[in-house]
């Protein structure tokens, strides 16, 4: 090794590892190698920064979901109305009725009746049965219940709604005379100021500004009334009552302006006045959904649950585990173990392979096709759905198992054999415990991707709307992601937090399940 | 068949090992000829090995030997393309004949592998999983009894007494092969195949397990693959050259290290070639 030997170019003492040629080359080469790690660290970044987004996205429209307003109804579920001896007899409607009306005494004409029974859920009167007759409200005398809102009143509550509101002290002393279902306010400049500077309404006959529906909602609450602005001049403002407070309080008067005009939300100014002083006396409390949870489908948004779906998903993934586990371990321990390598194990070792690349909704026809149409099983049910599933989930858990199979190294066979342990009880004491850990991670990987799925089970019937909770393989059921799918679809605005709820107790699913996987593992895991 | 053309030709130079003896002949291979798929690894090997007695097989590597051992207790089995021909008798008896079985062969030929390669269970189930396959012993007191004798055998139990429910890959190389070894005894083989064990230990442990091949030489017959001259000098008494898979030359161990009957033992030994 002397440098004539390795000498390049003739220069003497620089060997081809130190010449300048060799310099650069090695340059280059850490170069690359700081471009790859860093294109490494970017697609990495890249990944958590969409993920966050994600997330973060689904989470903000999740909460609301999993919170509910409930308005604080006093009920009278004295004998009179309620007979206990019949207890679900009772006209629960009527009595959930009485308690609005009693709540807000200033109601008289039908139609603000009707508006008022709508600020509360339409399935009032039955989730109070509900709770009287199993006993868990007070029968027999005055009580105050929740109620839920109903869905435009409870996202009013939550802000969602009319979101854009303006409040201002109105300074000095403005007059109010009231003549009927009218009133006139004077002393306001106030008031116009803010209609001029909004560009609302239109000029009226008297020099005036007229406003309609199509304008922003310009509201006059004092301690004891809410008036509506309908004209408005320097020397005079009409407004019409929307609202008299029955508990009068001493409150300076103020202007609230609700931004989005009447015609374009959900939610009627009435509403927002009653809401506004329902809220003022405490009668409205906001709660953890209990219903969005463990409730069942439904379509009004305000007691739809995702508990239906959850149960559903529940009993189809253990069909799909119950069949697929261990007919998948089963035939990659015979592919792998046992059977001959000639031409018809290659074949439907190719077959397989391919099976895991059919799309799901395949799966979904040949469940019509086979296990409705023919078998005559039940539409909509769990069992079908775990098969379909289970038919989706076996290739993956067949070549997992196999791959894991195939990594114990042939050494702990060969030590069981040459013992005179017979094939079988190699696999089963050596072998597939060694390879287990492989398989489960296989097994839930596959789990995973039969939980999140909607196509196969849409072909099935599963698409249903089912309000009961199933309470057995064969009852009709829906899953999380079909529920999702459904959700999705519905008009409701409601529905979109619902969706995003949904999502979420889908992802805790996911990561439930994982997480179970990962104690499993740790569980089976050995050193060699 | 030109490959069979040549191992004819073959046959008439390999010494067929048919000197008698006083001892009793345990295992007799005659005219076994092992093919992996079309390419032949051993040609008309016919060897007896010896009762109570140690027999090494050396040779270059790729010679056949470790093939040849394995053919004894049927191990080629697994392997898809092996197939073997040719008579191999235990006791008289072809262990190819129908009437054995071929986990009650290994049951009576155990074997002891190049690595060690304990389970990954315990010290103890490494030992008793054996046994309780077979069903040797009933009550768990005999297991123990097993067990404790196999360790003892093994020369292990000394250093493993009072920690016998740790895993087996926690002991040092050596003691995983002696485990190998004790794991091997517990099941009351008749012959004890050992393929290289000492190839991965270092040289206190060889010798640890050299010893003991000594030691359980009074009580099985022994047949070690060995690419170490010195130990199949030191514990083998037999000693049969591989070489290109045949079988050059078997002979005593004293007089093949001094003076070989065949040219290409000779060298080997002395190191000219291997």
């Amino acid at each position: 090794m002397t440098d004539t030997v390795l000498n390049s170019g003739g220069i003497p003492g620089r060997s081809v590892h130190t010449n300048d040629g060799a310099r650069g080359r090695l340059a280059r080469r850490y170069t690359a190698e700081r471009r790859f790690k860093w294109l490494g660290a970017g697609a990495v970044a890249v990944a958590i920064l969409l993920l966050g987004v994600l997330l973060s996205t689904i989470v903000v429209q999740a909460v609301p979901a999993f919170r509910a307003n409930y308005l604080l109804l006093p009920v009278d579920l004295s004998e009179k109305n309620v007979d206990s001896a019949r207890p679900e007899n009772a006209d629960y409607d009527a009595i959930v009725r009485d308690g609005l009306y009693r709540l807000l005494p200033g109601v008289t004409s039908r139609s603000e009746k009707r508006a008022l029974r709508g600020i509360v859920s339409s399935a009032s009167g039955f989730l109070l049965q509900r709770d009287v007759v199993a006993g868990s409200t007070l029968r027999g005398g005055a009580t105050t219940v929740g109620i839920p809102l109903d869905d435009f009143a409870d996202l009013y509550m939550k802000g969602l709604l009319a979101e854009k509101q303006t409040v201002i002290e109105l300074a000095g002393a403005p007059s109010i005379a009231v003549d009927g279902g009218m009133a006139l306010i004077t002393n306001a400049p106030q008031i116009l100021d803010a209609i001029t500077a909004r560009g609302a309404g239109r000029a009226g006959d008297d020099g005036g500004i007229r406003l309609s529906v199509k304008d922003p909602s310009f509201l006059v609450e004092t301690g004891r009334l809410v008036l509506k602005i309908k004209t408005a001049s320097a020397a005079r403002t009409d407004a019409t009552i929307l609202h008299t407070v029955p508990m009068a309080g001493s409150k300076a008067t103020q202007l609230r302006i609700v931004e989005t005009p009447e015609s374009q939300r959900k939610i009627s100014d009435q509403e927002v006045a009653w809401l506004n002083d329902l809220q003022n006396r405490g009668a409205i409390e906001s709660r953890w959904s209990e219903l969005f949870l463990f409730s069942g489908a439904s379509r009004e948004p305000e007691i739809a649950g995702i508990w239906g779906a959850v149960v559903g998903s529940l009993l189809t993934l253990i069909v799909t585990l119950a069949l697929a586990f261990p007919v998948g371990v089963g035939a990659a321990v015979y592919l792998e173990e046992f059977a001959p390598k000639n031409r018809w194990t290659q074949l439907i070792e190719v077959n397989i392979n391919n099976l895991a690349a059919v799309p799901s909704i395949v799966f979904g026809l040949l469940g019509l096709a086979v296990f409705l149409n023919w078998f005559n099983l039940p539409r909509s049910a769990p069992v079908v759905g775990g098969f379909v599933l289970a038919l989706m989930t076996l290739p993956t858990i067949i070549i997992a198992a196999r791959a894991s199979l195939r990594a114990v190294p042939l050494s702990v066979r060969e030590a069981a054999l040459g013992i005179g342990a017979s094939r079988a009880q190699t696999v089963l004491h050596h072998v597939l415990p060694l390879a287990m850990p492989g398989i489960m991670t296989g097994t839930i990987i596959g789990m995973a991707q039969a939980l999140g799925e909607t196509a196969p089970l849409l072909m099935i019937g599963m698409v249903a709307f089912i309000v009961d909770i199933p309470g057995g393989f064969t009852d009709p059921a829906t899953v999380l992601p079909v529920q999702i799918f459904m959700w999705a679809d519905f008009p409701e605005p409601a529905f979109r937090h619902k969706t995003a709820g949904a999502i979420l107790v889908l992802l805790a699913f996911l990561v439930l399940m994982n997480a179970l996987a990962v104690i499993l593992r740790r569980r089976f895991e050995r050193r060699w | 068949m030109l490959d069979m053309s040549i191992a004819n030709l073959d046959v008439a130079a390999t010494p067929a090992d048919t000197e008698t003896s006083a001892q009793t002949v345990k295992i007799s291979s005659r005219e076994v000829d092992v093919f992996y798929g079309d390419k032949q690894a051993l040609f008309s090997i016919n060897l007896d090995v010896r009762e109570n007695m140690v027999t090494a097989l050396i040779g270059p590597s790729g010679c056949g030997k470790s093939t040849f051992l394995r053919c004894l207790n049927r191990m080629n089995d697994t392997i898809d393309i092996c197939r073997v021909s040719g008579e191999i008798r235990l006791d008289g008896v072809d262990i190819h004949d129908p009437q054995i079985d071929v986990v009650e062969l290994r049951a009576r030929v155990g074997m002891v592998f190049q690595k060690p390669n304990p389970f990954p269970k315990s010290i103890y189930d490494n030992v008793a999983y054996g046994a309780r396959i077979h069903g040797l012993a009933r009550t768990k007191p005999e297991l123990d009894e097993i067990v404790e004798t196999s360790l003892q055998k093994a020369g292990l139990l000394g250093e493993v007494r009072d920690r016998l429910d740790e895993p087996g890959t926690g002991l040092s190389g050596g003691q995983q092969q002696r485990l190998c070894i004790a794991r091997a005894i517990a099941v009351s083989p008749e012959v004890i195949l050992m393929d290289e064990p000492c190839s991965a230990l270092d040289p206190i442990a060889t010798a640890k397990v050299e010893e003991l091949i000594s030691e359980l030489r009074t009580n099985y017959t022994i047949v070690i693959v060995t690419h170490s001259m010195q130990q199949a000098a030191r514990v083998s008494q037999r000693t049969a050259m591989f070489h290109l898979g045949i079988l050059v030359e078997v002979n005593d161990t004293d007089r093949m290290f001094t003076n070989p009957d065949d040219e290409r033992t000779r060298d080997y030994i002395t190191g000219r070639y291997g």
